[in-house]
């Protein structure tokens, strides 16, 4: 054997190697869900049997987890609220702050752009926890506004614009040349219309990536939903998860359930949109 | 069209700015400016006078033996949490960018637990720990002693976080250009003498990153220790977040939890800012 063929031999083993070590690997990541899906479908006294079993012993292979679950937790209700509030949340984040993006990249000099532009910067290391009291005391206290999907959607927005409009800031900054907004204005068009024809259009990459950052965060937040929304025709999917936990906790066949109907929106976008989530999180992490 | 008159600039900025910046002044500067006043009153939540107080609150929060030993726990357990994330997340990084087939199958796989919320994550692994494990293991729920839930808390944190700073950790790996490490390579690195020399230096800024951000995200962890623990056994895994939201919405010392919020915030912002000017010092380029 030649060297170079000893040397392409050895490149083989060790792929051969690492690929095993990722599926080991891949395995333990994905454990906990595997252990959701096998006993979803069995009986709760079979689960308490053996819940590493594929199928259950005594009641065998079994639906009845599901209707139940989604009764109890009020499923399409609460799967509802989560949609609407993160559609709409993030859709608002989205126009917000990317027209206040738009105004201080190109005002650069107006006191007020350089004031909001380093409050923002400055605010986002603060961390819920200490604006939670102050929120709860002023808007449910003072103003009396809690317990409204709308509240909540500006809440989420209000904490996110800093963020989104640091990468709108980027992008608008790097990507968008001056002589386009130039042309634009010659041609006749308001600064108005110049964003939205010309700019906005040109902003889609990052338009895509605060999109999917902020549609988890705000599909996935709990903290902030269970202080606003303490209703329960209210409550988004995490909150309704922790109160039927609160209640059904020996159920564990429902808790299976409602745990796996939980998780399976997100999973479900995930499969179809998984390169796109992949890259949009990776360019948001490394521009914040 | 007059651009220099402030009337102009007023129409402007408002036009474009205003509902970005009210939303943000209304959610985070007058709620940080309101809580600064609270930590001098102490308010119940209910009561429509806010008794002043000066800096008792501060005093009582210094004196909260509750608070500093979930401080301490928390700080215990961010460092382990932040260790092993950033230690697991570099592996994984490294063996998805060896160009093996399938890798982006298994990045996307790793991510998973990123996409789902903490309230949830904490019940799925709850049951591993209560039943598979006690059934796999033949013996008794981790959960259920004290060392074991700060065990338990600490795996499931990594194994959200891991995922997340792979992808920030395989970004670094990438930004190396290949030409930098075959001209170690010809000059008689070994592979391993390149990623220690070359590669590892030069991502740095990839480390501070990603360790800034599982600093600040352990510090104020909440959600999985509502679900996985809730405190327990015996109030032994009680973290610094979880003793504010207690002090403040179930004790009602509202002024006396705020107060703690901000010293949870000061040693979080120090010991964050603190690690990005160390590790931006060393920053080197190629």
């Amino acid at each position: 054997m030649t060297e170079n063929e000893i040397a392409a031999r050895n490149k083989k083993i060790g792929h051969a190697i690492t690929w095993i070590i990722l599926l080991i690997l891949f395995f333990c990541f994905i454990f906990p869900f595997l252990m959701v899906i096998v006993n979803v479908f069995k009986d709760k006294s079979d689960i308490t049997r053996n819940p590493l079993s594929l199928i259950g012993a005594t009641k065998g292979f079994t639906l009845q987890n599901f209707p139940e679950a989604m009764n109890k937790m009020n499923f399409w209700t609460v799967f509802g609220n989560s949609l609407i509030i993160t559609v709409c949340a993030t859709i608002l984040t989205i126009i917000v702050s990317s027209m206040a993006a738009f105004v201080i990249v190109r005002n650069g000099r107006w006191k007020v752009c350089t004031i909001v532009f380093s409050l923002m910067i400055a605010s986002m290391v603060i961390p819920f926890q200490v604006l939670m009291v102050p929120l709860v005391s002023v808007y449910g206290g003072t103003l009396g506004v809690l317990n409204h999907r709308l509240t909540l959607i500006l809440m989420h927005v209000g904490f996110s614009v800093s963020m989104a409009m640091f990468m709108f800031h980027g992008a608008i900054k790097t990507n968008i040349p001056l002589e386009l907004e130039e042309a634009a204005t010659i041609d006749g068009c308001s600064r108005w219309t110049t964003y939205w024809r010309v700019v906005f259009p040109l902003l889609k990459p990052t338009v895509a990536t605060v999109a999917i950052i902020n549609t988890m965060a705000y599909w996935n937040d709990y903290l902030l939903p269970s202080l606003v929304l303490t209703k329960k025709n209210l409550y988004t999917i995490p909150i309704a998860t922790q109160a039927f936990y609160g209640t059904y906790s020996t159920d564990i066949g429902l808790v299976m359930a409602a745990l796996l109907l939980a998780m399976l929106p997100i999973l479900i976008l995930y499969v179809f949109l998984q390169r796109y989530i992949v890259q949009g999180v990776t360019a948001g992490a490394v521009k914040g | 069209m007059k651009q220099n008159t402030l009337g102009y600039k007023v129409k402007q900025y408002l036009m474009f700015a205003g509902p970005g910046t009210l939303l943000f002044l209304c959610v985070v500067i007058v709620p940080f400016i309101y809580g600064l006043y609270l930590t001098l009153t102490s308010w119940d939540g209910v009561s429509a006078t806010k008794p002043f107080v000066g800096f008792a609150n501060f005093a009582s929060a210094f004196a909260d033996g509750d608070y500093w030993s979930a401080m301490g726990r928390t700080v215990i357990y961010s460092v382990f949490a932040v260790i092993l994330i950033n230690i697991v997340a570099f592996a994984l990084a490294y063996l998805v960018t060896m160009g093996i087939k399938g890798q982006n199958f298994f990045r996307a796989g790793f991510f998973v637990p990123n996409l789902i919320g903490g309230i949830v994550l904490g019940y799925v692994w709850k049951f591993v720990f209560n039943r598979a494990f006690v059934a796999i293991f033949n013996s008794t729920s981790l959960l259920s002693t004290t060392s074991g839930a700060m065990f338990c808390l600490i795996l499931v944190s990594v194994w959200q976080y891991a995922g997340y700073m792979m992808l920030i950790y395989v970004a670094g790996f990438m930004s190396v250009s290949t030409e930098v490490k075959e001209a170690a390579m010809i000059d008689g690195c070994t592979p391993t003498q390149a990623m220690w020399n070359v590669t590892i230096p030069l991502m740095r800024s990839s480390f501070v990153q990603c360790i800034f951000l599982s600093i600040t995200r352990c510090f104020v962890v909440y959600d999985v220790n509502l679900s996985l623990t809730n405190g327990e056994p015996f109030g032994s895994s009680v973290m610094a977040a979880m003793h504010v939201y207690n002090q403040a919405f179930t004790y009602k010392n509202y002024g006396l939890g705020q107060a703690e919020a901000l010293i949870l915030f000061i040693v979080c912002a120090i010991v964050g800012v603190t690690q990005v000017m160390v590790g931006k010092k060393g920053e080197v380029e190629a």
